[in-house]
């Protein structure tokens, strides 16, 4: 899996470079992000088509931590959903890569969010739709786990559960940090797996930066949709347990970094320590 | 009935209970409808749907968060949902779910929030939904329709169906007169002459389209003729239509069941600042939470009557004229 470990990396240099260049946005938010991004958009798992941004078979990613958005232009870009100079006026005026994503200005997002906790009732309207048209697509959603903290993310993983949609994985960017602190400080989630297990999910844990773990929990929550679909056991979720800036030392060491870029200066050491070229 | 009985009008359904009618017969007619419910739907009346089309029906249970979001979902896979539920639950409780799952992407979702206005009576502040009108005005794309009766609920909905975009309609909970015939001759976006007159035109949309054209009788017998208008598309606004009654009789009174800040009177004052400012009064709740009671006692004591109509038209025309030889 060297292959997508270098496409993690180069995904990774991309973020640094376009947040520094916007001077705002949540680069740490997006580097947790990155090998689950990867390994859905590059490792056979999502079924879809640059090409065909709207083909009604293909599978749906919404992100709900929209701020996270970063590293999914990235991706996207690099896919060819839009032209990688698109990266370069993230954040601008008349730029379509706004803060937040915006799904009527950029082929491939498939909401628009940026209020935390709306993006699983969405995936779930989606998958709903799967069901209703007889397709096969399945439904993926990130959150982040600080996003946790919202009612709203329980209303619809019990209303997931009910409806027995098992085409619907969640992943939970468990990166630990929320905006003024650790989630353990500013809101304990634990035990997180626990809930969703107590809402009806099926759960997976993982080292959500290593690439072949990654994968294969995907390659799990795809298939064993799937299977779950004939026996009727529930939906997935996925908590990827993971760093706030990783892998940057002096990011991953201070959560204060949430909502800001880094400086050029910080952008270059950073770059360094990710090797980018 | 609350209104209308002192000029003939004769008792219809509730809007709630036309819209949900009328939602049968769409999702014959339209397989990419659906429903989604926040288990209200046997006073919102899409219990009606649920039963003719329960395939395609969705109760998400007491959550109107999820309840937006699952629809805005559905609507990005090309589904066309109406959502209901009380108009005070819907929008108060789950207004930025509204704004960012369906406003912001223009989701092509329907909603409806029934139980408008203080005319609920009994069950109080708590379920009276009066700031619907401004939420739901506010959002970007949106239409947003309160039908005064039963077929012209009937005509609006369907109209309201074909129209591809984001839509709020308020319905409401008691029955309501008729003031339409039958194939109520209602488009969406145009506002409706219900009534002729040259010395004050009288706005109004839901309930108080009854109760205005009770006010413009009670006004011909001291020998003033009200213009009435069901303006019951409040936005777009007929702003052609507003003005032209402006100019043609000078004065307008705005009577709605809704809170004084934000509704139809604030959108049609500021329309007609812009486009040919008259003297006008507004027929509104004042600033407040109404109260339980019977609705006649509810309406009456907070001053959504007809008699308060007539007593904001008196403001408006000079003394000599209300001294009939």
């Amino acid at each position: 899996m060297a292959d997508l470990q270098s496409i993690a990396r180069r995904i990774r240099c991309d973020i640094v470079e376009m947040t520094t260049r916007a001077g705002s946005g949540h680069p740490s938010s997006s580097l947790s992000e990155v090998e689950v991004l990867v390994g859905l958009y590059y490792g056979g798992i999502l079924r879809h088509d640059p090409a065909r941004p709207d083909w009604p078979d293909r599978d749906r990613f919404v992100l709900s931590k929209g701020h996270g958005v970063p590293a999914l232009y990235a991706v996207l870009a690099d896919r060819g959903y839009f032209p990688r100079e698109w990266l370069t006026c993230l954040r601008m005026i008349d730029c379509p890569l706004e803060g937040h994503p915006n799904m009527r200005r950029v082929p491939g997002l498939e909401a628009s969010t940026g209020s935390l906790g709306q993006g699983l009732s969405i995936g779930l309207g989606i998958a709903l739709a799967a069901r209703l048209d007889g397709r096969d697509y399945h439904t993926w959603v990130m959150l982040g786990d600080g996003e946790c903290d919202e009612g709203q993310v329980w209303e619809a993983a019990m209303a997931a559960h009910h409806y027995r949609v098992d085409q619907l994985t969640v992943i939970v960017d468990r990166n630990g940090f929320q905006q003024t602190g650790a989630t353990a400080d500013v809101m304990n989630l634990d035990p997180l797996p626990a809930k969703w297990q107590a809402f009806g999910w099926q759960v997976r844990e993982i080292n959500g930066h290593d690439i072949d773990e990654v994968r294969s929990a995907l390659e799990w929550a795809r298939q064993e949709g799937t299977s779950r679909t004939l026996s009727g056991s529930g939906p997935s979720v996925i908590i990827s347990h993971t760093h706030k800036g990783y892998p940057v030392s002096f990011v991953m060491a201070d959560f204060s970094y949430h909502g800001k870029a880094l400086t050029e200066e910080e952008a270059r050491r950073a770059r360094e320590e990710l090797g980018c070229s | 009935m609350l209104v209308g009985e002192s000029i003939g009008l004769k008792e219809g359904k509730a809007t709630r209970v036309a819209f949900g009618e009328t939602l049968v017969e769409l999702g014959h007619e339209d397989p990419a409808l659906v429903v989604v419910d926040g288990d209200l739907n046997n006073s919102t009346r899409t219990d009606l749907f649920k039963k003719a089309h329960p395939d395609r029906f969705f109760n998400v249970g007491i959550a109107e968060s999820n309840l937006v979001g699952v629809a805005g979902g559905l609507a990005s896979c090309g589904k066309k949902p109406w959502i209901a539920s009380f108009a005070a639950f819907l929008l108060c409780n789950a207004f930025d779910q509204v704004r960012m799952s369906i406003a912001f992407p223009q989701m092509n979702v329907k909603l409806v929030g029934s139980h408008g206005g203080i005319s609920i009576g009994e069950d109080g502040p708590s379920q009276m939904g009066i700031e619907d009108f401004a939420l739901a005005s506010a959002l970007p794309g949106f239409t947003v329709v309160v039908p005064a009766d039963e077929p012209s609920t009937r005509a609006l909905v369907r109209q309201l169906h074909a129209h591809n975009g984001p839509g709020y309609m308020r319905t409401g909970r008691p029955n309501v007169p008729i003031v339409y015939a039958n194939d109520a001759p209602v488009r969406l976006g145009k506002a409706h002459e219900l009534r002729n007159g040259d010395d004050v035109t009288l706005v109004a949309c839901g309930l108080m389209v009854a109760a205005a054209l009770e006010a413009a009788a009670l006004l011909e017998r001291e020998g003033l003729s009200a213009r009435v208008l069901d303006v019951h598309t409040l936005k777009p606004l007929d702003e052609e239509t507003i003005e032209r009654a402006a100019r043609e009789t000078g004065r307008v009174v705005v009577a709605e069941e809704h809170l004084c800040y934000g509704g139809l009177g604030s959108i049609v004052a500021a329309a007609l600042a812009r486009r040919w400012p008259v003297p006008m009064r507004f027929v509104n709740l004042k600033d407040t939470y109404a109260e339980s009671g019977k609705p006649r006692d509810v309406l009456v004591k907070y001053g959504l009557t007809a008699e308060d109509i007539v007593a904001a038209a008196h403001q408006l025309i000079p003394k000599p004229i209300l001294s009939p030889a």
